[in-house]
């Protein structure tokens, strides 16, 4: 069972109790006045706020409120009609997903994206990719530095296979996997890229309590033991509130409340949205 | 009565008694199936990569093959035939790989995101644009080419083999056998598998789709090239050529669009049965099964197997 982290009413982040021995630095990644539009419907109203180094940021709201689209913003799926993104030292009008990716940011999926066809094993090389840069020649006869690399970083994903206890399956094909697994594996290969900061989509969307447990252990021990920043959509408002730092609150793609969980917690708008009140 | 006899039992009586007609048409059905398993081949690298039917492949062997008889006409002569062999199939397949990189750029890119029978349509109009081009380039004529293959003919205890045969079937092994090592072996093949099973997800890993789309294509051209070489050295380079990317497609409707080896046991099916169907139930048919056997075969296969043999299923949730 996962240690409970104390997070003090009010209190602000990093500032919490004895319990949490984070650090908790300045912003590194900021969005602003970020507008998305498909044809006419706005996903996205001008929504701004920052995540700093080494917390847990979650993104909640009601279905549809463009908890997800904010995601595929931040890692480059969508390109915003307006607003900017500041991140690595710079600002951009738009991400994009190498350049993303390159740069430290991972991501899971709300759906499972894994590769079906492939082993545990494969999947999580996948995530080293950008980490291997032995060029075509030698990756073609694969022998000699490609080989050399290709043990490196199977070491590495060897090291994220033992700290999500997937070792059971990792000749195993993803696709046979039970639910609760594939979830576990796609959170595999997002950490095989060692990420800066980790993007997730409902990472417990559809799992038993055992798993829910599980996985908050996971997101809890990434961030405390690597210092990774995480973004995190979620559903279970339980879980939302233990893990997270702060939260930011969408509904109908605006925001509407920004804060610690306590703070969230009590703001009228969000009992509004969730609850529901007449929108006029 | 004569006609089930004429069907069912007069072919087999055949083959048993005259063994070596038997099998020497096997083996011609093997061999002609191995060009139509390369030719399958690029169809299902470009699928399983990027969903895209490439109806442009016939025609990319064409041009394969003009380019290469092309530039053979603009060496020196003085040059030793082996040299000129290789400067030429050097500068042929970086002029496929070129081709890759601007079919990226101009046809790809633009419409990248767009519902896949607007790509479908985008390499029907490739096909025609590189027919074109080639035609402008190097001329309509009918070439030959020859780059040195073996075409003497082997007898062996009173089977004849083509030795130009047994080469295309060499050169196809290996091709597959290169191939297969890429793919599971090496980062690049892995990135074109990940990208084949799950875009979203591989762009998430910092695969770019762009740098993989001109791999798959470089790929796609030079196995049309093999077979552009191969049936070109058997027939000559014709404009006919691009004509056989339409019988890629029954091989590809019984082997799966999606498995590198459907590609090549559909292939060799299709060869095999059209020979054999072809010469020991000539009594029935009368002759030319050849254009149309493969059709039916995939239209049976289209009522029983759908996904043919080696393809995903398609299980849907509704």
């Amino acid at each position: 069972m996962a240690e409970a982290k104390v997070i003090e009413s009010g209190g602000s982040p990093g500032a919490s109790g004895s319990v949490d021995t984070r650090t908790i630095g300045a912003p590194v990644l900021a969005v602003e006045n970020i507008v998305v539009k498909f044809g006419g419907v706005t996903a996205i109203n001008d929504v701004s706020f920052d995540v700093r180094e080494g917390e847990i940021r979650a993104i909640i709201g009601p279905n549809g409120a463009g908890k997800s689209s904010m995601l595929n913003v931040l890692n480059g799926f969508y390109k915003p009609q307006t607003g900017k993104i500041h991140f690595a030292g710079e600002t951009f009008p738009s991400m994009d997903p190498h350049f993303a990716a390159s740069h430290g940011i991972a991501r899971t999926f709300q759906n499972i994206a894994l590769f079906r066809g492939m082993s545990t094993l494969d999947n999580l090389m996948t995530g080293r990719m950008l980490k291997m840069n032995r060029n075509f020649f030698w990756q073609c006869l694969y022998f000699g530095p490609a080989q050399k690399e290709e043990m490196e970083n199977r070491a590495h994903v060897e090291k994220v296979i033992d700290f999500l206890e997937i070792q059971p399956i990792r000749r195993t094909p993803v696709g046979r996997l039970p639910y609760g697994l594939q979830k576990r594996v796609e959170l595999g290969r997002a950490l095989a890229m060692d990420p800066d900061i980790l993007l997730l989509d409902e990472p417990m969307a559809g799992m038993n309590v055992e798993e829910k447990e599980d996985m908050s252990r996971f997101i809890m021990d990434v961030n405390e033991e690597f210092g990774t920043t995480v973004i995190l959509i979620e559903h279970d408002m339980g879980v939302v509130m233990d893990l997270s730092d702060r939260v930011v609150v969408l509904d109908y793609g605006v925001k509407i409340a920004d804060g610690t969980p306590d703070e969230v917690r009590a703001n009228q708008n969000v009992i509004d949205a969730y609850l529901g009140v007449s929108h006029d | 009565m004569e006609l089930i006899y004429a069907v069912l039992v007069q072919p087999f009586v055949d083959m048993y008694l005259d063994p070596l007609i038997f099998i020497e048409t096997v083996i011609k059905g093997l061999m002609a199936g191995v060009l139509y398993s390369l030719v399958a081949l690029g169809f299902v690298l470009i699928f399983k990569a990027s969903g895209v039917f490439n109806f442009a492949q016939g025609v990319m062997a064409l041009f394969a093959a003009l380019t290469l008889t092309g530039i053979m006409e603009y060496l020196p002569d003085g040059l030793p035939k082996w040299l000129s062999v290789i400067v030429a199939l050097g500068a042929t397949v970086v002029i496929m790989i070129l081709l890759a990189v601007i079919i990226e750029r101009v046809v790809l890119r633009p419409l990248v995101n767009q519902e896949l029978i607007i790509l479908f349509m985008a390499t029907l109009g490739l096909s025609y644009v590189l027919e074109g081009a080639g035609d402008l380039m190097w001329g309509s004529d009918v070439k030959v080419l020859d780059i040195g293959l073996p075409t003497d003919i082997w007898d062996i205890g009173g089977v004849y083999v083509e030795q130009l045969d047994v080469t295309a079937a060499v050169a196809a092994g290996s091709l597959v056998a290169v191939l297969a090592i890429f793919f599971t072996k090496t980062r690049i093949g892995r990135a074109l598998r990940a990208v084949a099973d799950d875009h979203q997800a591989a762009l998430s890993v910092g695969i770019s789709l762009q740098q993989i789309w001109v791999i798959v294509w470089s790929v796609a051209g030079i196995v049309a090239l093999v077979a552009g070489i191969m049936w070109g050295s058997k027939s000559g380079v014709q404009f006919s050529l691009s004509l056989i990317a339409l019988k890629a497609l029954p091989v590809l409707i019984l082997g799966g669009f999606t498995s590198i080896p459907g590609a090549i046991i559909g292939g060799l099916i299709i060869g095999l049965g059209e020979k054999v169907v072809e010469v020991f139930w000539y009594s029935v048919h009368g002759g030319a099964v050849e254009n149309w056997f493969a059709f039916m075969l995939a239209l049976a296969f289209l009522m029983f197997r759908p996904q043919g043999l080696f393809g995903d299923k398609i299980i849907e949730r509704v």
